[in-house]
């Protein structure tokens, strides 16, 4: 059985079509990597898959399940965590209470149970703050959790973001430039993050980056597109190696 | 300063964070409970009207301080509370079960009202919730079997278990005790998964629903518990106004309320509180500033809504976070000093949220 696979996607913005015809199909406790230059269409077919954008043509399958018609709030209930490539927490909150957010689909209190505030709802919140502290001691953010978002610095925002999308347990995680606006050490930890998750946690991933270096080190497979259409798709190396690849990033050589 | 130690998970969703909020909201409690047997009538029926506009401000401050929807409608929610409680108090209803069914009125018919506007955000919304107060006002206006019209409608006295409630202190400890249940279930929301999810639709509705929160739903709820908190607070407000007519209830009043809960610090419990203490006081003041200016100033027509309107956009470029937020820094100037930096709370800037498009 696949464990997630995409069947044909296109997508058009007016005239413009900015996937045209992906298909890729992930294996479970992989981490996949989606890469490309920019304008590509990366983040928009992370946006389709986590249903903010409605897909034109094709068909969209995780865990044997057809996700193509489910509203956005519905994805996350399936096991699909994401974050954001420009990081969008909620900055005028904690920390904890961002993880808390993360928690909400397992929260099933009423909301007038939640207006009274009874012991179920107190219980119930005890229980998930417990389960956000096991992912505060996993990242190393103790030391900022009751810290307003708006006064963290970016690499720390990065990998709240990152802690909510675990929080909410669950099976496949796309990351959306984890990298990005990092320095060399944070990238670091978040490459061992990343492989942490795919091996301690048992977490599936797919993952945009351009920092090359960390895609050869966590990735098992990589897809290449261009323009919305797929250039190449294998092992980090192989594509690394491919000609249409190279020829998107660094052009064509003149007398070819 | 006092520096708490954490040893439980409980302590951070307690009522009361450590034994000196005890000892202050404990002196609080007692100051109110025992003021009607110090003041003068005057100055409790003014009280009462506080806590019936910090009523409203908790309404108001549910969707426009938690959720991002900015309402300028609300005067329409404490109209259709103060008329469905004259209403139904003048066919024959118990106070008590009257003053639900005008919670409940609010309640449902503010949740009526957002099923069409939940997509919108912004100014977009504010102007449709402006259209529904305008609409409710006209209804009051010609609907004459029920709210008598242009005409008016006057108010029974309040009747609790054949206990009549004549006096101003009666009524006091009336609106006093509406105001504790209400600040009750908004603390309990807001430390609950619901207030959390209005929080997460307020900062980023993107991410929110990519949490899993359902967007159209949780706009619902936070609008209808508004419209109940605010129908309650207009039908205490019946009561002190004893004879309804629909231009009590126009555009003006919903500025007030917004003001409230701008004024007092948006996003904060406190701020609603602190927003009707003010709201409430200001028309005194001004009404004592207007012996002391001069005549050609002190009669100028239509002086209070262009104050009320100054001192919004005062507050809102030099403290965003309101009354409220100074609190806060005087509070911190006191723990720390003579430690206390002036950039402390620089970085912290707020704004009204809703600005932003996705």
């Amino acid at each position: 059985m696949t464990f997630f696979k995409t069947e044909n996607i296109s997508i058009d913005f007016g005239g413009i079509r900015a996937v045209n015809d992906v298909s890729f199909e992930v294996e479970k406790g992989t981490i996949f990597t989606i890469v490309g230059p920019n304008g590509a269409g990366k983040t928009t077919i992370f946006n389709i898959i986590s249903r903010i954008y409605n897909l034109t043509e094709g068909r969209i399958t995780f865990e044997e399940k057809d996700i193509t018609h489910l509203p956005a709030h519905q994805v996350v209930n399936l096991g699909i965590a994401r974050t954001f490539q420009n990081i969008e927490l909620f900055d005028h909150a904690t920390v904890l209470h961002n993880l808390l957010i993360g928690r909400h689909i397992y929260c099933r209190s009423t909301f007038f149970s939640d207006l009274l505030f009874l012991p179920s709802v107190k219980r119930m919140e005890l229980k998930h703050r417990r389960i956000v502290e096991d992912v505060i001691d996993f990242l190393d953010l103790q030391h900022y959790r009751d810290q307003l978002i708006q006064n963290l610095p970016y690499g720390v925002r990065k990998v709240v973001e990152l802690g909510r999308a675990l929080c909410t347990e669950p099976k496949l995680l796309l990351l959306d430039e984890p990298a990005s606006g990092l320095n060399v050490d944070e990238t670091e930890d978040m490459s061992f993050w990343i492989d942490d998750i795919k091996k301690l946690l048992d977490i599936t991933v797919i993952m945009v980056e351009h920092n090359m270096n960390l895609v050869s080190q966590v990735s098992d497979h990589v897809l290449a597109i261009n323009y919305g259409e797929v250039l190449a798709q294998g092992s980090p190396g192989e594509v690394q190696g491919n000609s249409d690849v190279i020829k998107a990033y660094l052009g064509e050589e003149k007398d070819a | 300063m006092r520096i708490i130690f954490k040893t439980s998970y409980l302590q951070d969703i307690k009522l009361f964070k450590h034994s000196g909020y005890f000892f202050w909201y404990g002196i609080l409690l007692a100051t109110v409970l025992a003021a009607p047997a110090v003041l003068d009538e005057f100055y409790i029926g003014e009280m009462a009207f506080i806590y019936i506009y910090a009523i409203a401000g908790l309404g108001l401050m549910i969707p426009v301080g938690f959720t991002g929807l900015p309402s300028l409608g609300h005067a329409a929610f404490m109209a259709i509370g103060a008329y469905a409680h004259g209403y139904f108090l003048s066919k024959g209803f118990p106070f008590i079960i009257s003053i639900a069914l005008a919670g409940l009125m609010g309640f449902s018919i503010g949740a009526l009202i957002t099923i069409p506007l939940k997509r919108m955000t912004g100014i977009y919304f504010a102007i449709a919730s402006l259209a529904f107060a305008i609409i409710v006002e006209e209804i009051i206006a010609h609907w004459k079997s029920v709210t008598g019209g242009l005409g008016g409608m006057s108010v029974d006295m309040p009747v609790i278990f054949g206990f009549e409630l004549e006096s101003t202190w009666h009524f006091y400890f009336l609106c006093l005790a509406v105001l504790l249940a209400v600040l009750y279930c908004t603390i309990n929301l807001i430390r609950s998964p619901s207030g959390r999810a209005f929080v997460a639709i307020r900062d980023s509705e993107i991410s929110a629903e990519s949490m899993g929160i359902n967007l159209s739903i949780y706009k619902i709820k936070s609008f209808a518990i508004s419209g109940c908190f605010t129908g309650l607070a207009g039908a205490l407000f019946a009561h002190r106004l004893y004879f309804l007519t629909p231009d009590t209830f126009n555009f003006l009043l919903s500025i007030q309320l917004l003001m409230m809960v701008v004024v007092g610090g948006l996003g904060t419990i406190h701020g609603a509180i602190f927003g009707a203490i003010f709201v409430g006081l200001l028309p005194q003041a001004i009404a004592i500033a207007k012996d002391y200016l001069p005549p050609s100033i002190g009669e100028f027509p239509g002086m209070e809504p262009g104050l009320f309107g100054i001192i919004m956009v005062l507050f809102i470029i030099f403290e965003p976070m309101g009354l409220y937020g100074r609190w806060l820094k005087l509070k911190l100037y006191l723990q720390m000093f003579p430690l206390y930096r002036k950039a402390t709370f620089k970085r912290q800037k707020t704004y009204l949220k809703t600005e932003r498009v996705q």
